[in-house]
This record gives C-alpha cells, sequence and structure tokens, in this order.
C-alpha cells in the first residue's frame, strides 16, 4: 500500500496535471488517438457486418477475422506500423488501434443483423418492403442494441490499448508509466508509474460505464430483457 | 532512410551484417545468426504463457465450482471479472510492478494470471451450467454424491466449455506477455521493443512479432486438438 498512497501524492500535485506533457495534455492526447480510431473501426466494421448480416453469409470470415486478431500482439502493430509509410507519431497509433476495433465491431454488427427474427423478416417482405427498405426500416433499428454493444466493447479496449502507444513514442496517458519506469523504481519513478496506472484505469472504467449507460438509453425497453438473455460477443482482453 | 541506417554499431544484439544495404523486414541471415536468442527468447515466453494459464487454471477451476454450486456468488464473481477485465494491462502492470519489484518476471505473471483467469472462470462457469438439469437428475438417482457427480458427470460434461475458455486464455496471454517488454520481462516482445529502439531494426521486430503469432496459434491448435481427443462424444453426435 506504501506505493499506492505515493501514487495518490503524485495525484494531488496539480503541477503533475497542468505540467506540458502533464496527465491533462496526455489525457487530450489520449482521447484524440482513441476517438480517431474508434471511428475508423467504425467506419470499417459497421458497413462490413451489416452487408454480411444483410445477406446472411460470411459467418466464418467474422469468426476467424475476430480469432486472428487476438493472437497479433498489440505491440507488434505498434511498432511495425510506424515504419511502414504512415510514417511515425499519431497516424501509426491510430491505425494500429483501429485494427483492434475491427473484430468487436464487426462481430457485433453482424450477430445484431442475425439474431432478428426469420419470421420478422418475412412479415417485412410480405408488406411489401425492397431490400435497402427491409435493411433501413426493420434490420437496423433491431439490431440497435448490438451495434451499440459492439461500441462500447470496441471503445473500452480502445482506450486500454490506447496506453501502450507509449511504447512508441506515440503519445497518450501511456507515456506517465513509461516515463515512471524511465526514471526508476528507487529513483521516485514509482509513485508516478502507479499514479499513471490509477489514471488509465479509471479511465477504461469511465468509458465502460458512460457507453453501458448509452447501450442501456438506446436499447428499446422490450428489447432489454432479450439482450440479457442473449448475451452479445464477449469482449476480448483489453491490449 | 538515411537516419535509419547510421549507428549500426550501437546494436547490441547483432547487426544486420551482409543482407544488402538498408533496413530489410525480413532477413534469413538475422534469423541464422541469431537462432540462439530468438529460441530462448521464444522459450521464455512459451514458458511464461504455460505458467500463466496453468496458475490461473488452477484457481480457476475451483472459483467456477464454488460459484455453480453456490448460485448468489455468481452475480458478484462475474461483476468483478468484468471490472478486472476493463483495467488495461499496462495500468495493472503499473499497479503491481512497483510492489513486486521488477528483477523477476513475477509482475507480469500476476498481470497475466489476473487476465488468464477472468476468461477461464467466465468460460468454466458456462459449461458447467449448461449441463442438462435432467442428467444431474439422473446421475443423482444413480447414486452419485456431490463430489461423484462433480467428477465424473458435470466436469467431462462442461469440458467444451472449459477448454473454449482456455484457449481463449491461451492465445490473448501469448499476446499480451509482449507488454512485460517495459520493464525487460516481456519474452518475445523484448525483442520487438528492442528491435524499435535499437534504430528501428526491422528484421527482429517482424520475426519476433511471427514467432508470437505463431506460438499463438500453434498452442491454440494443440488445444483444439487436445479438446478433440479429450471429448469423442461430441465428434460422435455432429457425425
Amino acid at each position: 500500500m506504501n506505493y499506492f498512497s505515493a501514487g495518490v501524492v503524485w495525484l494531488n500535485d496539480p503541477l503533475n496535471w497542468t505540467n506540458p506533457g502533464g496527465l491533462l495534455d496526455r489525457l487530450q492526447e489520449h482521447l484524440v488517438i482513441s476517438l480517431w480510431a474508434v471511428l475508423i473501426g467504425c467506419a470499417i466494421g459497421w458497413p462490413f457486418g451489416i452487408w454480411l448480416g444483410h445477406r446472411g453469409r460470411g459467418g466464418g470470415l467474422v469468426i476467424t477475422v475476430a480469432n486472428l486478431t487476438l493472437a497479433i500482439p498489440t505491440l507488434a502493430l505498434l511498432t511495425i506500423l510506424p515504419l511502414t509509410s504512415l510514417g511515425f507519431g499519431k497516424p501509426p497509433v491510430v491505425a494500429a488501434l483501429a485494427v483492434f476495433a475491427v473484430p468487436p465491431l464487426l462481430a457485433n454488427a453482424y450477430t445484431g443483423l442475425r439474431q432478428i427474427d426469420p419470421e420478422t423478416r418475412d412479415a417485412a417482405k410480405g408488406m411489401g418492403l425492397s431490400a435497402g427498405q427491409l435493411l433501413r426500416r426493420v434490420e437496423l433499428p433491431l439490431s440497435v442494441p448490438y451495434l451499440a454493444a459492439g461500441l462500447r466493447t470496441a471503445a473500452v479496449q480502445v482506450v486500454a490499448t490506447a496506453a501502450l502507444a507509449a511504447f512508441v513514442n506515440g503519445g497518450g496517458l501511456g507515456e506517465i508509466i513509461s516515463a515512471g519506469f524511465g526514471i526508476g523504481m528507487s529513483n521516485g519513478g514509482g509513485a508516478q508509474i502507479v499514479a499513471g496506472g490509477i489514471v488509465v484505469a479509471v479511465l477504461a472504467l469511465l468509458v465502460e460505464a458512460v457507453l453501458a449507460a448509452v447501450q442501456h438509453l438506446v436499447t428499446p425497453r422490450a428489447l432489454r430483457t432479450s439482450m440479457r438473455r442473449r448475451r452479445p460477443t464477449a469482449a476480448v482482453p483489453a491490449g | 532512410m538515411s537516419f535509419l541506417s547510421w549507428g549500426r554499431g550501437e546494436i547490441t544484439l547483432a547487426a544486420p551484417a551482409d543482407d544488402g544495404p538498408g533496413n530489410p523486414w525480413f532477413s534469413w541471415r538475422y534469423i541464422h545468426d541469431n537462432a540462439d536468442i530468438l529460441l530462448s527468447n521464444l522459450e521464455t515466453h512459451a514458458w511464461l504463457t504455460a505458467r500463466a494459464v496453468l496458475i490461473a487454471l488452477v484457481v480457476a477451476l475451483p472459483l467456477a465450482v464454488v460459484s455453480y454450486w453456490w448460485r448468489p456468488l455468481t452475480g458478484p464473481i462475474l461483476a468483478l471479472s468484468g471490472i478486472l477485465y476493463t483495467i488495461p494491462s499496462l495500468a495493472l502492470l503499473a499497479l503491481v510492478a512497483p510492489a513486486v519489484g521488477t528483477t523477476t518476471d513475477l509482475s507480469v505473471l500476476i498481470a497475466l494470471v489476473l487476465y488468464a483467469l477472468l476468461v477461464l472462470v467466465r468460460n468454466s462457469l458456462a459449461g458447467l451450467t449448461q449441463v442438462p438439469a435432467e442428467v444431474r437428475d439422473a446421475a443423482a438417482g444413480m447414486g452419485y454424491g456431490k463430489y461423484g457427480r462433480l467428477w465424473r458427470i458435470e466436469l467431462p460434461l462442461a469440458l467444451p466449455g472449459i477448454l473454449t475458455g482456455l484457449r481463449l486464455a491461451t492465445v490473448s496471454t501469448v499476446a499480451l506477455v509482449t507488454v512485460g517488454g517495459i520493464i525487460g520481462k516481456g519474452g518475445l516482445g523484448d525483442l520487438i521493443l528492442g528491435g524499435f529502439r535499437n534504430n528501428f531494426f526491422k528484421a527482429q521486430i517482424l520475426t519476433a512479432s511471427i514467432l508470437c503469432v505463431l506460438l499463438a496459434l500453434v498452442l491454440d491448435l494443440t488445444l483444439a486438438w487436445i479438446g478433440r481427443v479429450l471429448t469423442p462424444w461430441t465428434r460422435e453426435r455432429r457425425a
């Protein structure tokens, strides 16, 4: 507990927040990186997952993609991408995080469209809805809870993984931890390491709580119980 | 490219000798010259993974059985696992490392065990709760006691769920070990991070990354094969 209280003391120093490269700067970097990664992940994962789910094919492909990305260490992508034409800085970090945001978004979008009762689909077709109308008026509204669940999983994972960007000087809150290890445990770095750990953990839990509330809000009351019975695609561990 | 190629002499592991100018992504020469380093890091990586997953399994199974026998515990155990699961690996490492020190890989091991534990408890519990009530009744009718029934009936029937959790935990642990690179106890992660820090030594980064993914795939396939051997009835049903 000694280190823990030292970390709290470190957090209580306002200079550690407002300094250039302090907590506030790093927090902003962290959120900007995460936001872009999630946006790009949505732009790729959702259309693809909705398309596959609408056509009712490609379930194997979705599972393969999800399993393959599980085996790729985040650290590997984070170190490889800056050495490609993406260059150093934020773009490779955002790209690496987006790669890990796609599987939950894709899998949940696919599951969301596949879990719709086939009779509902038949009824909509019987009412004369075209494929586009079916998608817009029936399938998408019914899969909103799953899309929200995917967004929550992906966002929490990206916020958690963004801490690793510090390994390649990509910014974000991980820099606080990384700098602490740089100072060294015996030279007072321990307090900073613990403080960074606390802040990153609290941020991840906050994002999780906020998005859980959002997911609850966008889920129509009638669908809430069925969501509890059929859990959406499980999360993969955060980086 | 100019600054990527100077300072070759500073590389501590080995310079990519006669592989032409520049910094190739892949080099047989590098693999040949550094086979012993690659192998020893691969071994460290596999050993760390094996210890983490085995310890987690030994702890997770009793936890799953206890919460299976005593249902009120299920909610708290799953909620706690959800919260712990949300905490980023780097943050967890940052909270553990100052307390136990960084001279051994103990802090990495603790963080890995915690993550693997959560996957295993969830999946083992899911496997146990999926045992049909009729089967349990039949076993009780045949005179099995609580422990006999658990050992001879329920655990074998929960094996598919347990093995799914084991595969998931193993693959994600292999990827997570690399995060230990921040304190130099990350197996292949040390090589990835070391390669990045030593003038962006591409061959080392990519070789270590590929080995990491291969290790995950080999372990996953091995566990899948063990699962097939241990649960012959699931094959018969499908055939």
